[in-house]
């Protein structure tokens, strides 16, 4: 018989060593749907790795893809660490990229230097709002955000399928449901000559850090994880709830409506339907992958656009289904929760003595 | 009681993590005797008797029991199942019944063959109304158990035992919930059922109970056995000796004359979900330099009040008024703001964030003083030196101020509470279950900071269900019975517990 029972404490090999021996874990168990699928599984691997380290063009597209997961991972982190269950930020990174849309694509010609901040302003603002009413109505009434937060996704994508086929419609669009480009001095510079890596990474990186700053020492922070680790004994010493889940959401939107910014203004420069591949829904894996904290989801998020952008990569080069990169990453997922719960609990293995009979 | 030996615990030891709770326990009950277990709280009382019913596996040590044909044999230890099967039954401080069902359900709940169709409902009843009179336990049988009295509720625990045929009863803490009628009429039936020999291990920290009632004692302390005396060679100070090492110091109360009033409740009425959590045109004053006890078997408006002192609930109509000045939003922080020093009955729930530092807890009630932060960041210097100074001074022992507060034992955390309440020099303290569950050197503490601060002027709102508490500390005395507040106009125990019960006069 095994007995499961929370480990005392855990040392640095175990918080350390088992997310690591997680995604091996995880490519393995990936190798065996490769292998249905008649591929070399050495070759396969070694052109995944090539995907993402093999150059410096892999990299800057790897961190490219981390980009707008940095920022719904964070948008995600921060309020599940209030307990508040933003299942929305797809929503919200539409929001944010519609904002950009109207007002960087010709409303406003003024130079970068004030154009630039102007979008991004807009796009919080847009993104704070969709997490906003949700949370307002959870306070206010009871209403429940998850169910509230995931169905305005929806709602929001066919608000923006309606505006792409009517105000924002680009007329040099050739008919197209896209909007008009940003115009040129909107864009984040990009970082590097002749890649499409952009100057939004650097604003994740800066909001990863200042979130892990505030979190820990700000009063914003400690009012957050005391509402979202025990919202009774926090009411109990006179923390406004209410208040600082409002404010939780505010900022969570505004982070997912950054995403949408950073899409729209750092990479395509216009804005469609399709501009996001579920990058919302991708950063409560990130969030929840980091175990909710700001510095971890950077990292979880450059390992989900690795094994992204690598699995591309792999079934360009071996002609395998691109749909191998969705299994990997979501073996990768289930890995590193089940290792996470080996590292919390451990296995004790109980020895039945033998039954004295008389 | 006869001296036939039936139950033998054998150098019992058990350790989580690097806390010893039990080390080598030997232990012996015999037939028809009733056996207490004393012992401060974190003795190890709960842990040996779980690792008899099978809830813990010991790290060393065996148990031994007379099976049916009157052997010794060892006692397949870490599973409930065989503990069950060997005769013992336990009842649990913390009730296990499903309060949807109905008592006779509950009873029978776990005793029943899984894989037949039909319930034998009618045997059952009869097997249960023979065991209720045999032992003059009874309870309703057909109300579903969430409308019991805790009393009654007890007394289904104990037939739901006696029902799978024990030979050993293993009550934790029985009274801690019982009015102390009731707890003599449960220590009543307890002599009976031994008469008909039943053995009985009963745990405990009330003194006079286990002077009451017990054949034969045995103290804990710090997880090892210190001592066993028969119950009719022992007295108070003896035990109390044993139980905490030395004699306690006892607290003196000098008599002040109280000052102005500090907290009025003026025709103050909640209304809760039940009749029992609403208060209905309540009266109160507390003045300064006193200490109000609130004596009351819990669960009868003690939550309303102290959630409207505490700023938790609002009042539906009446005013309330901290220092003369009317309170109009109650809010927690409010009464923080006016005054109010708040230690909380259930203090891991609405007194600590478990995940949160205890340098971070110290400070949690005073988030917008400028003392610990500035433009919205902690000083986070200022908050550790406090922090670390406030450990020492109010003797928090844990880990360190960085550590999870959770990590704390519960007196330790207590009195991280208390740190946190006394340094902001209250007006006003309300001290909601303060020594519950706590051992007697931490309860001497929360007494003694309690008096300290009735010196310094304060006023104190003392809500407790310790009789004995209420009376060594408390100036005047109310009762709370079924939301209304009775002003006891004495201070004899058999009275007040009349009181308590509600059907004085």
């Amino acid at each position: 018989m095994i007995r499961i029972e929370p480990r005392q404490s855990s040392s640095a090999l175990m918080t350390y060593g088992i997310p690591v021996l997680s995604a091996i874990i995880s490519l393995l168990l990936a190798s065996i749907p490769l292998t249905f699928s008649g591929a070399p599984i050495g070759a396969s691997y070694f052109e995944m790795f090539k995907g993402v380290f093999g150059s410096k063009f892999a990299f800057s597209e790897m961190l490219t893809r981390a980009t707008p997961l940095i920022f719904t991972g964070l948008a995600v982190a921060l309020a599940f660490r209030a307990r508040l269950w933003n299942i929305g930020a797809e929503g919200q990174l539409y929001l944010g990229a519609m904002a950009a849309v109207a007002v960087g694509t010709g409303v406003f010609d003024v130079p970068g230097v004030i154009l630039i901040p102007m979008i991004m302003v807009m796009g919080c603002v847009a993104g704070a709002t969709g997490m906003a009413v949700p949370t307002l109505l959870k306070t206010k009434f009871g209403a429940d955000e998850v169910v509230t937060t995931l169905l305005l996704n929806f709602i929001i994508l066919i608000f923006l399928q309606y505006m792409l086929e009517g105000p924002f419609k680009d007329p040099m669009g050739l008919g197209w449901p896209q909007s008009s480009p940003i115009l040129d001095q909107g864009m984040l510079p990009p970082l590097m000559d002749r890649m499409r890596i952009h100057s939004g990474l650097i604003i994740a990186l800066i909001c990863a850090i200042t979130a892990q700053f505030m979190l820990a020492r700000s009063v914003w922070g400690l009012k957050l994880r005391a509402i979202g680790e025990n919202p009774s004994a926090a009411r109990h010493a006179g923390i406004r709830v209410n208040r600082t889940l409002m404010s939780a959401a505010i900022i969570s939107g505004a982070l997912a409506g950054m995403a949408g910014v950073s899409e729209v203004a750092g990479l395509k420069g216009y804005l469609t339907s399709d501009l996001s591949p579920g990058f919302g829904y991708t950063g409560i894996v990130v969030a929840m992958l980091a175990g909710l904290s700001p510095l971890g989801v950077v990292a979880a998020a450059i390992f989900i656009a690795s094994v992204f952008v690598g699995a591309d990569s792999m079934s360009r080069a071996m002609g395998v289904s691109s749909y191998l990169a969705d299994l990997v990453v979501s073996t990768s997922l289930l890995c590193v929760l089940v290792g996470g719960f080996v590292a919390r609990f451990k296995f004790v293995r109980l020895i039945q003595k033998k039954e004295v009979t008389q | 009681m006869n001296s036939q030996k039936i139950l033998a615990l054998n150098g019992l030891s058990k350790t989580f993590g690097s806390v010893i709770a039990n080390h080598n326990v030997s232990l012996d009950l015999y037939r028809g005797e009733v056996l207490a277990l004393l012992g401060e709280n974190g003795a190890g009382k709960t842990t040996l008797m779980n690792m008899i019913f099978g809830h813990y596996m010991p790290d060393s040590g065996s148990v031994d029991i007379e099976d049916t044909s009157g052997a010794f044999v060892p006692l397949s230890l870490g599973h409930p199942q065989a503990a069950i099967a060997a005769g013992i039954g336990m009842v649990h401080q913390h009730f296990t019944l499903a309060e949807n069902l109905d008592a006779l359900d509950n009873i029978m709940l776990g005793a029943e063959r899984l894989n037949r169709l039909r319930r034998n409902k009618a045997a059952a009843r009869g097997k249960v109304k023979d065991i209720m009179k045999e032992s003059g336990l009874s309870a309703p049988l057909t109300v579903p158990v969430g409308q019991l009295t805790v009393g009654e509720r007890q007394r289904v625990e104990i037939l739901k035992a006696l029902y799978r045929d024990v030979k050993i009863l293993v009550l934790d803490e029985p009274t801690a919930v019982l009015t102390p009628q009731e707890a003599d009429t449960l220590f009543g039936n307890i002599g009976k059922m031994t008469k008909n020999g039943l053995s009985v291990i009963f745990i405990s920290h009330k003194l006079r109970e286990v002077l009451a009632f017990s054949h034969r004692i045995a103290v804990l302390r710090h997880g090892a056995k210190v001592g066993e005396i028969a119950t009719s060679q022992a007295d108070e100070r003896k035990i109390a000796r044993m139980m905490v090492g030395s004699e306690t110091e006892e607290h003196t109360r000098k008599l002040m004359p109280p000052g102005k009033p500090i907290l009025c409740f003026e025709k103050v009425s909640v209304s809760g979900r039940s009749r029992r959590e609403s208060l209905e045109c309540i009266d109160l004053a507390v003045n300064e330099c006193e200490i109000l006890g609130i004596a009351g078997v819990s669960g009868n408006g003690q939550t309303a009040l102290a959630g409207l002192i505490s700023g938790m609930l609002r009042p539906n109509t009446g005013n309330i008024f901290v220092d003369g000045v009317a309170v109009k939003d109650v809010r927690p922080s409010v009464m923080v703001d006016a005054g109010v020093g708040r230690i909380p009955e259930d203090r891991h729930r609405d007194g600590i964030v478990g995940t949160m530092s205890v340098a971070e807890n110290m400070i949690i009630e005073c988030l917008d003083d400028q003392a610990v932060q500035r433009r919205g960041l902690l000083k986070w210097d200022t908050i550790q030196a406090q922090a670390e100074k406030m450990t020492v001074k109010y003797d928090v022992r844990g880990p360190g101020i960085e550590a999870p507060a959770q990590l704390l034992s519960g007196g330790n955390i207590q009195k991280l509470i208390l740190a946190r309440v006394f340094e902001a020099k209250p007006k006003l303290i309300l001290a909601n279950q303060p020594t519950r569950g706590l051992d007697m050197g931490a309860a001497a503490d929360v007494a003694k900071r309690l008096l300290e601060a009735r010196a310094r002027g304060a006023g104190v709102v003392l809500i407790s269900e310790d009789l004995d508490e209420i009376l060594s500390l408390s100036d005047r005395i109310m009762v709370m019975n079924d939301g209304e507040l009775t002003l006891a106009k004495t201070r004899d125990r058999a009275e007040l517990g009349l009181l308590m019960a509600g059907d004085a006069e």
